[in-house]
């Protein structure tokens, strides 16, 4: 029976781990989004040297699943701290997938952009980084704030290597106490507290940056 | 204010070619659009090339913008030659050539008057001040000073091309390129575009290579008209003489069907 006491207990404890929750998000999502859009610049460079190894990188990442990434990088470098071993699979893992919206992103910028860079005489850096970045990302914002979300949600994957976000803590103090309900529930309902603002201003975003 | 243009006094050297085409050849495959093509613009001199769709005219200026590179030939501006450097010469040769689109291409993620300044603040090293200084001038120029602050998405078809003509003339290049820049154009917007192009020939001794099936302007600009076809300058000659008559039939023919 729901036991209101332990929940109170509990709390606390699930709390914490929500933030190790967040904290990998956040740091996931960035190396994610920065290491997404690098690769997907260099998946753009003029020679094959560069492009053919991205290819194959991506490909094999994309190809196995992340649970088996971060076990693997889990038992290959056992003296990494698990939560930076997890913020860098599930960022890497994810990277992945950022760089093909990226790469959607950078292929919708007409043309004429890049040849109007040219007849200025504009250096690539410049281009990419005044004209062809800031279009290109601004499309793909929408796309890239799902994959935030979708990470939020796996983060739970940690636990398997003994990262103490939010689920992990919710099993140790469901098994600790025998009060599996109250843990879980309060896990489930702080997902829910968390993932319903997220997505509203998610629509926010999508509508603003829409026209 | 453009004809006490500083880089206009370089343009002034013992080379008075501007534009040389020598024996050039294009195959996209193999199919050849330009075909051991020879032609020389002087340099101050207004050309307007002519000829029927698909003779090559696009990709000659493109060529000249090296925006695609020959298959054989050399290409030389102000007599250097220009087809074949590698990139980073290229990069410095390049800023001598200005290109006006027929799509405008401004960058819709700047305003007006960023599109303006960013070439010559991040190519040319001027001060934003001295960029936004030039800007504002050229907008004057080509009557749009009250839109610097507006986003080029938000103008009409004719009021970007003027935008991407001052673009195009805060680099001050030596020579200016222009495709078809009125054919995007609703027709009520063509003339403000004409008249300003008009206004910058008489202004200045900037280099013009034009292509346009407007007739009236490129007999007002030109001093001399190429008709193109078959890959090769068929005939050439002031504009009076080859609106009036034109010796060669396929110039007769195609005149016949754009006057
Ligand atoms: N990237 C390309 N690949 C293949 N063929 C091309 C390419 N660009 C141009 N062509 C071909 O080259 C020929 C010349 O094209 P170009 O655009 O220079 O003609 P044009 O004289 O400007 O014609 P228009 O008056 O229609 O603008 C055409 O047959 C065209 O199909
Ligand atoms: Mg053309």
């Amino acid at each position: 029976m729901w036991d209101w006491h332990t929940a109170r207990e509990g709390l606390p404890l699930i709390l914490h781990g929500f933030g190790i929750t967040l904290l990998a998000t956040a740091l996931g999502s960035l190396v994610a989004i920065v290491l997404g859009l690098v690769i997907a610049v260099l998946g753009r460079a003029p020679t094959r040297w560069v492009r053919l190894p991205l290819r194959a990188v991506v490909e094999f990442v994309r190809s196995t699943p992340v649970m088996i990434q971060l076990f693997a990088v889990w038992v290959l470098a056992p003296g990494l701290d698990p939560l930076t071993i997890g913020i860098v699979v599930l960022g890497l893992h994810y990277a992945m997938y950022t760089s093909e919206v990226y790469r959607a992103g950078i292929d919708a910028v007409p043309r004429g952009q890049w040849e109007a860079a040219v007849a200025l005489s504009l250096p690539p850096i410049r281009t990419w980084w005044g004209v062809v970045l800031p279009q290109a990302v601004r499309k793909v914002i929408p796309a890239l704030g799902n994959y935030v979300i979708s990470m939020f949600k796996e983060t739970p994957f940690l636990s398997v290597i003994t990262v103490n976000e939010m689920v992990h803590e919710a099993n140790q103090f469901g098994s600790d106490n025998f009060a599996y309900m109250e843990a879980f529930t309060i896990a489930a309902a702080i997902f829910l507290i968390a993932s319903y603002p997220t997505s509203m201003l998610m629509r926010k975003l999508e509508k603003r940056l829409a026209h | 204010m453009l004809t006490d243009n500083p880089a206009r006094k370089t343009s002034v050297s013992p080379v008075s070619t501007a534009v040389t085409f020598d024996q050039v050849v294009k195959r996209y495959g193999d199919h050849t659009v330009l075909d051991h093509l020879d032609f020389e613009v002087r340099q101050g001199e207004r050309v307007t090339l002519i000829g029927p769709s698909g003779s090559g005219k696009t990709t000659i200026l493109r060529l000249l913008m090296t925006l695609e590179r020959v298959t054989e030939g050399v290409i030389q501006v102000n007599g250097q030659p220009f087809s074949g450097l590698p990139e980073k010469q290229l990069r410095r040769a390049r800023r001598h050539i200005g290109m006006v689109f027929q799509q405008f291409n401004l960058f819709p993620n700047m305003k007006v008057l960023d599109n303006i300044t960013e070439a010559p603040v991040q190519v040319l090293g001027l001060s934003r001040d001295e960029a936004a200084e030039r800007a504002r001038d050229l907008l004057d120029l080509v009557g749009l000073a009250d839109k610097a602050d507006v986003h080029p998405t938000r103008l009409s078809g004719g009021q970007q091309q003027r935008v991407a003509i001052a673009r195009a003339l805060a680099m001050r290049p030596d020579i200016l390129l222009l495709d078809e820049v009125t054919s995007a154009l609703d027709p009520e917007l063509v003339q403000g575009v004409l008249d300003v192009l008009r206004d910058i020939a008489q202004a200045t001794d900037i280099t013009m290579l034009c292509v346009t099936h407007e007739m009236g302007f490129a007999r007002d600009i030109s001093d001399r008209v190429l008709m193109f076809d078959g890959g090769r300058v068929i005939e050439s000659g002031p504009p009076e003489r080859m609106f009036s008559e034109p010796e060669h039939e396929r110039t007769r023919d195609f005149l016949g069907a754009v006057l």
